[in-house]
């Protein structure tokens, strides 16, 4: 029977299928990595241990500090970014010492953003199972694996059992014709999906990204393109693995290595859906039509074109058909597991090379990982962000999400690379329009919600 | 273990707008400690109070006839956002029991049913015909006569209040002889990277 690349991996997994006469439908997963931050991951360790449990194989659990952790320059190992927010992470690092997991710590030359590290260091890998107390692990089926956001409780289960129970989701296939029009990027091309099918669109589906535009994008856009599934209701993202994804692996520090690394080849090459395979929902898109895209509300899917016209929103301050292009911003961040990777922060700063972010623009760059923030500075990209007007911060989650602690002033209006519009996200009334960091470049420069082709030279 | 659910009554609070996401059902500055516990002033913190904790009272469970609520009424895409459990527990130590939407968050979905509270779909047109207090019989899967559909094993994890890793630990064999013929299938998942996070 014909199967998806979904399928494949899901049969792999398959540990036992419900004993007849249990009409549950739920499979016994068989979970290959369990992936954890300070946030989430303490209790779920925490829990773990209090019930005199261990992990069945502390060696494929992994543990980073990223979402309040200080992203500033010379923080200290405890340092957090929220009030009181320390706790977090010295607990996650003794529980982490004490289960034996691998911990990514804080002063780790590896630190970063989970699904920024994720892929980095070859722990993502095709067709395999990773779950991660996070929605944002849809990101890391980018590489053709089989990667999904959980609570803390099933953290907990994964790493005691090895294993998740859970129905095989529905799936939805989302293919893209065409090549994108130069200058636009993965970050576009996601909010016009999301902005078409709106933020319930995906139903809860693995969803295949495939076609001519997905194939010709780079690991770290197809990463971003994955990202946002879960902000249209997926329950995760998937792309079948192909010579961009072996050749991005081969080599990094997890990845398997000479004889097995000939073996994984040969299996990942299998990972693809069958022709004549089947899906329950299936959508079409024209990735020509697609332009520089930008939110307007306080939901992923109230997305559209930059040079387009916003609907009402108090929250927004924004009336309807008022038009987007133009409006006065006080804020633009580049950051996030969305758009924190060497290859935004180039497309960035090849926009703020030589230009300065307007007087009344807050702006921030925080890569996602400390060996992007390396890259970059070898390349002297962080030098133009700091010539430019922007702060240069140590890797994390960053002004993605307000925690407490310091962000932009309540009113501001912020363009962001990051993955979240909703109220409150970025910090009390902070008003977060979304897109790519070639865009958040281009209107910090000119005050407003510009295109990046619109400004002076 | 959690607590076994089998029927309640109760008054059902009905939330407004589709797309509530769990950073509103929780706020991140509202996670203060590693517990899942002491989060549940927290609940809805950014609409539930005006300046400091001062109830605002256009907010629905400040309001008299919600004031002693069991049950939640969402919209569309409830709970979706960021996995933070902590929305569910924060739920949960307020009093919540079941929580009624046209369609949840996966993530909030399923953490509900790990910590036994009860989310139950329901078309929009039927949840406006729900009265205020509501009697739900998980059981024979009705609410106050109107029939539900629900996963059966997370009914039936409900309804005995399981935990849900012990039960998976019985599993305990299968799971080895999983791991034995894999670790021979797929050997570099297996392999150990050595002195790796310096």
């Amino acid at each position: 029977m014909a199967r998806t690349l979904f399928d494949k991996i899901w049969d792999a997994h398959r540990v036992s299928t419900p004993k007849s006469g249990e009409a549950s439908g739920e499979d016994l997963i068989a979970i290959d990595r369990v992936f954890l931050h300070e946030r989430t991951g303490s209790v779920a360790l925490e829990s773990l241990m209090a019930s005199r449990r261990e992990p069945i194989d502390p060696t494929r659990v992994f543990c980073t500090m990223d979402h309040i952790v200080s992203t500033d320059e010379g923080r200290g190992r405890n340092d957090a970014r929220t009030p009181g927010g320390e706790v977090f992470i010295t607990a996650t690092r003794a529980a982490a010492q004490k289960t034996g997991i691998n911990l990514i710590d804080v002063d780790s030359a590896d630190q970063g953003i989970v699904h920024v590290i994720s892929p980095e260091l070859g722990i993502a890998q095709p067709g395999l199972t990773l779950v991660c107390p996070d929605s944002h692990t849809c990101s890391q089926g980018a590489l053709g694996a089989a990667a999904w956001g959980i609570g803390s409780t099933d953290a907990e289960h994964a790493m005691a059992t090895g294993t998740l129970r859970l129905k095989r989701p529905p799936q939805m296939r989302i293919r893209v014709n065409g090549t994108l029009v130069d200058g636009i990027t993965a970050k576009d091309l996601i909010l016009h999906i999301i902005g078409t099918l709106g933020a319930d669109g995906a139903k809860r589906c693995a969803v295949e990204f495939c076609g001519e535009a997905v194939e010709a994008l780079g690991v770290e856009a197809r990463l971003t393109l994955c990202n946002m599934a879960v902000e249209f209701a997926a329950f995760t993202a998937i792309i079948a693995p192909d010579e961009t994804t072996f050749d991005y692996l081969e080599g990094r520090r997890f990845a398997p290595k000479a004889d097995d690394w000939e073996a994984a080849l040969a299996y990942w090459r299998t990972l693809i859906s069958d022709a004549d395979a089947t899906f329950d929902f299936e959508h079409v898109f024209d990735a020509k039509e697609i332009g520089h895209m930008i939110t307007w509300g306080t939901s992923p899917g109230q997305a559209g074109r930059l040079d387009g016209t916003a609907d009402a929103s108090d929250y927004m301050g924004l009336k309807a058909g008022e038009v987007i292009e133009g409006l006065p911003i006080g804020g633009a961040f580049i950051g996030s597991c969305t758009n924190a990777r060497i290859s935004d922060l180039r497309a960035a700063a090849k926009i703020l090379r030589g230009r300065k972010v307007a007087d009344a623009v807050t702006a921030i760059c925080v890569p996602g990982s400390m060996a992007v923030r390396r890259d970059a500075e070898a390349e002297g990209i962080d030098q133009i962000f700091r010539d430019a007007g922007f702060e240069w911060g140590e890797a994390g989650c960053a002004f993605c999400f307000y925690a407490g602690g310091r962000t932009f002033a309540p009113g501001t209006r912020v363009v962001s690379s990051t993955n979240r519009n909703f109220e409150g996200r970025q910090g009390p009334n902070v008003r977060t329009h979304l897109a790519s960091p070639a865009v958040v470049a281009a209107s910090a420069v000119a005050g407003k919600i510009a295109a990046p082709g619109n400004l002076s030279p | 273990m959690n607590r076994p659910f089998t029927t309640h009554t109760g008054v059902a609070a009905p939330l407004r707008g589709d797309n509530i996401d769990t950073d509103q059902i929780i706020p991140s500055r509202e996670m203060k400690t590693v517990s899942k516990t002491g989060l549940s002033g927290g609940l809805f913190a950014g609409q539930r109070y005006t300046t400091g904790r001062t109830p605002n009272p256009d907010f629905v469970l400040n309001q008299p006839d919600y004031a002693n609520a069991t049950i939640l009424i969402g919209g569309r895409n409830f709970g979706c956002g960021s996995s933070r459990e902590h929305a569910v527990w924060a739920l949960k130590e307020y009093g919540i029991r079941a929580v009624i939407a046209p369609s949840f968050g996966e993530i909030f979905h399923g953490n509900l049913i790990s910590n036994g509270l009860l989310p139950i779909q329901l078309a929009s047109t039927v949840i406006d015909q729900l009265p205020r207090e509501v009697t739900i019989d998980l059981t024979a899967q009705t609410i106050s006569g109107q029939r539900f559909e629900i996963d059966a094993s997370a009914k039936r994890r409900l309804v005995e209040g399981l935990d849900a890793i012990a039960e998976t630990l019985q599993s305990r064999v299968e799971i080895e002889e999983f791991l034995e013929r894999d670790r021979i299938a797929r050997p570099w998942v297996y392999e150990r990277v050595k002195g790796c996070f310096t």
